[in-house]
């Protein structure tokens, strides 16, 4: 601004700049609200809905405020499905052993592109970057009849083991991992650590942040995982979260909107507590993601 | 650099894990899908074990990938998925980045904005689907509510088997994807604008350029390394279709469609697991589902090569 004026010496022509100014900035945050309100109100209609009495969702036109306020439906959600909560278990369950064991792998394949020298390195690295372009589905053809191989289907084994590894987490923390100077490496070699305790000591803590970010990603992951549970694990008590959401809300429950959208609300609340409280983390490494290219 | 003789030791022993699972659960699904395309009429058989040629099958051949291109309901997937991305990445990509800028304009509730944009990241797609359907549904959901209180007439968005039921559950399935993916796209967008320098805007302004022109001589050029990575990411997820179109149809995972019409909106990943869902031992459908994943993965990189070569001339770097 203070650079344009410098030109402008006649002010009726910087006060029909300032207008133009202020009512760009005025156009701008209209537009900005209107794109929040289009986000927000799947979220208002889901919780408001969520909390209506069966007699109101059925009005023909529809309240935009509950007149009577029914948190029964959130404990109707595990009555009717008695198998709710369970559920809920599955997904806690399988998404901290999913991430327990892919932080694990990452960091150790990270470890090893980033610091230590072997033959065909490169052309390793190349492939794995490869696959992330690939459809996953070719993949889970073959997962599924492999699990069946394995006697894994309707097993927890099933849901964990074949995401112990992500290409997109190698690469993202080996990004991490090439950030730390050299010369601590050199340092710790001089002192006679090994390169494993370097890993553990000083690698690990100084990437914690992208450490943590890989633990919250991967613990989301498996909230949001549909597709394979629904393969492999989706007769009995091992269904995860989405899927049971789908089987037990949307066949036997499909004219009563306020318990489904009560469990979608149960089902988004402890995504939103966890971005809540991590936000920083989430967004820093969903847009990491996009800087990779 | 120091040598270390162990070095190659130690590197075998830091991958061993990562490499395990990626030869068991990757590499080796990539070749054992890919040469079941190719098996004919393939069955898998009890204590056949891992590999696809030691089940059975009756030829070697193209003969899955013929009765694939010539199934009128992988055509009408192959059609579907066209339109989906044809229709939503041009809206979701182009709202994604006129937000990025507004947002990268203003200074108060910068991040208040940017924290609700980023809400339909963390939702499960399946959950909020429902919501969709809800808001969508023709008797009195939210959107037909507001349609009739303008004067206009609600439409059957979700439940209309007619070929007029086709485009409006077209405009609740691009609703619901641009809602569900903005939220990446205007995170990447963002953290490319604040990076570009200052100086540009400012040398700019002092050539009194308008915001149109500002927008596109300087903004869109500099930014034109994220746009590309956008535009592909947007294309191969738009390719890969599935959970959004059952998730507002909401009434099981294989149902695509309104009552009536089930398979109205099926994708090419739909028709994959359709074909999968026939189990292991029907024969030809995993060789069925095989060979439709073989032709989604030429697809995407037939498309990925040439906006690559586009960008190659386009992008600024």
């Amino acid at each position: 601004m203070e650079v344009t004026e410098l030109y402008y010496n006649d002010p009726k022509e910087i006060r029909k700049f300032k207008i133009k100014t202020i009512v760009f900035q005025v156009l701008l945050y209209l537009f900005l609200v209107s794109v929040a309100i289009f986000i927000l109100i799947p979220f208002y209609w889901m919780i408001i809905t969520s909390l209506k009495t069966k007699i109101e969702v059925d009005l023909m036109v529809p309240t935009f405020f509950p007149q009577e306020v029914a948190w029964s439906n959130y404990s109707q959600v595990f009555t009717q499905v008695t198998l709710f909560g369970r559920y809920f278990l599955n997904t806690i369950f399988v998404s901290v052993c999913t991430t327990a064991l892919v932080v694990f792998t990452t960091v150790t394949a990270a470890f090893a592109f980033a610091r230590l020298k072997f033959k065909g390195k490169e052309l390793i690295f190349a492939l794995l970057l490869m696959t992330m372009m690939i459809p996953g589905e070719m993949f889970v053809i073959t997962n599924y009849m492999t699990v069946s191989v394995f006697k894994w289907t309707e097993t927890f084994q099933a849901l964990i083991i074949p995401f112990g590894v992500s290409v997109f987490y190698i690469f993202f923390l080996r990004q991490t991992f090439q950030q730390i100077p050299n010369e601590l490496y050199l340092a710790a070699k001089v002192d006679g650590i090994g390169d494993f305790k370097y890993l553990w000591k000083i690698m690990i803590p100084i990437a914690m942040p992208s450490i943590v970010t890989i633990i919250i990603l991967g613990l989301m992951g498996a909230w949001n995982a549909y597709i394979w549970p629904q393969l492999v694990a989706n007769n009995g008590p091992l269904r995860m979260i989405a899927n049971g959401l789908m089987v037990a809300f949307t066949t036997e429950f499909s004219s009563e909107p306020q318990l489904q959208l009560a469990a979608s609300t149960l089902v988004t609340l402890p995504l939103f507590a966890f971005f809540v409280i991590f936000r920083k983390y989430i967004m820093r490494g969903v847009s990491r993601s996009g800087i990779k290219g | 650099m120091i040598e270390d003789k162990r070095a190659g030791w130690k590197a075998l022993i830091a991958l061993a894990p990562a490499m395990a699972f990626l030869l068991l659960f990757m590499f080796f699904p990539l070749f054992n899908t890919l040469i079941m395309s190719f098996l004919e009429r393939f069955r898998f058989k009890s204590g056949g074990g891992l590999f696809a040629w030691n089940q059975s099958f009756q030829s070697i051949g193209f003969g899955e990938y013929l009765n694939v291109l010539r199934n009128p309901q992988f055509l009408t997937a192959l059609k579907n998925t066209f339109i989906l991305v044809i229709v939503s990445v041009p809206i979701s990509v182009s709202l994604s980045l006129l937000v990025a800028v507004a947002l990268n304009k203003i200074k108060r509730l910068q991040g208040l904005f940017q924290t609700i944009f980023f809400l339909p990241y963390v939702t499960n797609t399946i959950a909020l689907g429902m919501v969709f359907k809800v808001m969508f549904s023709t008797n009195n959901g939210l959107i037909n509510t507001i349609l009739k209180a303008i004067g206009m007439a609600p439409v059957a968005w979700l439940t209309d088997a007619t070929a007029a039921g086709y485009w409006s559950a077209l405009a609740v399935i691009t609703i619901y994807t641009v809602w569900n993916g903005m939220a990446f796209k205007i995170l990447v967008f963002l953290s490319g604008l604040q990076s570009i320098d200052k100086q540009y805007y400012q040398a700019a302004q002092l050539d009194n350029a308008s915001r149109a022109r500002v927008f596109w001589r300087i903004t869109v050029p500099l930014l034109s390394p994220m746009i590309a990575y956008v535009i592909i990411t947007s294309f191969i997820g738009a390719f890969k279709s599935y959970t959004d179109v059952i998730a507002v149809f909401g009434a099981g995972d294989q149902v695509y469609g309104p009552p009536g019409s089930p398979f109205m909106w099926i994708t090419v990943v739909g028709f994959i697991y359709k074909s999968l869902k026939g189990g292991l031992m029907l024969p030809g459908s995993l060789a069925r589902a095989s060979a439709g994943s073989v032709i989604l993965l030429i697809i995407i990189l037939f498309f990925t090569v040439i906006q690559l070569w586009v960008s190659k001339k386009k992008v600024h770097y």
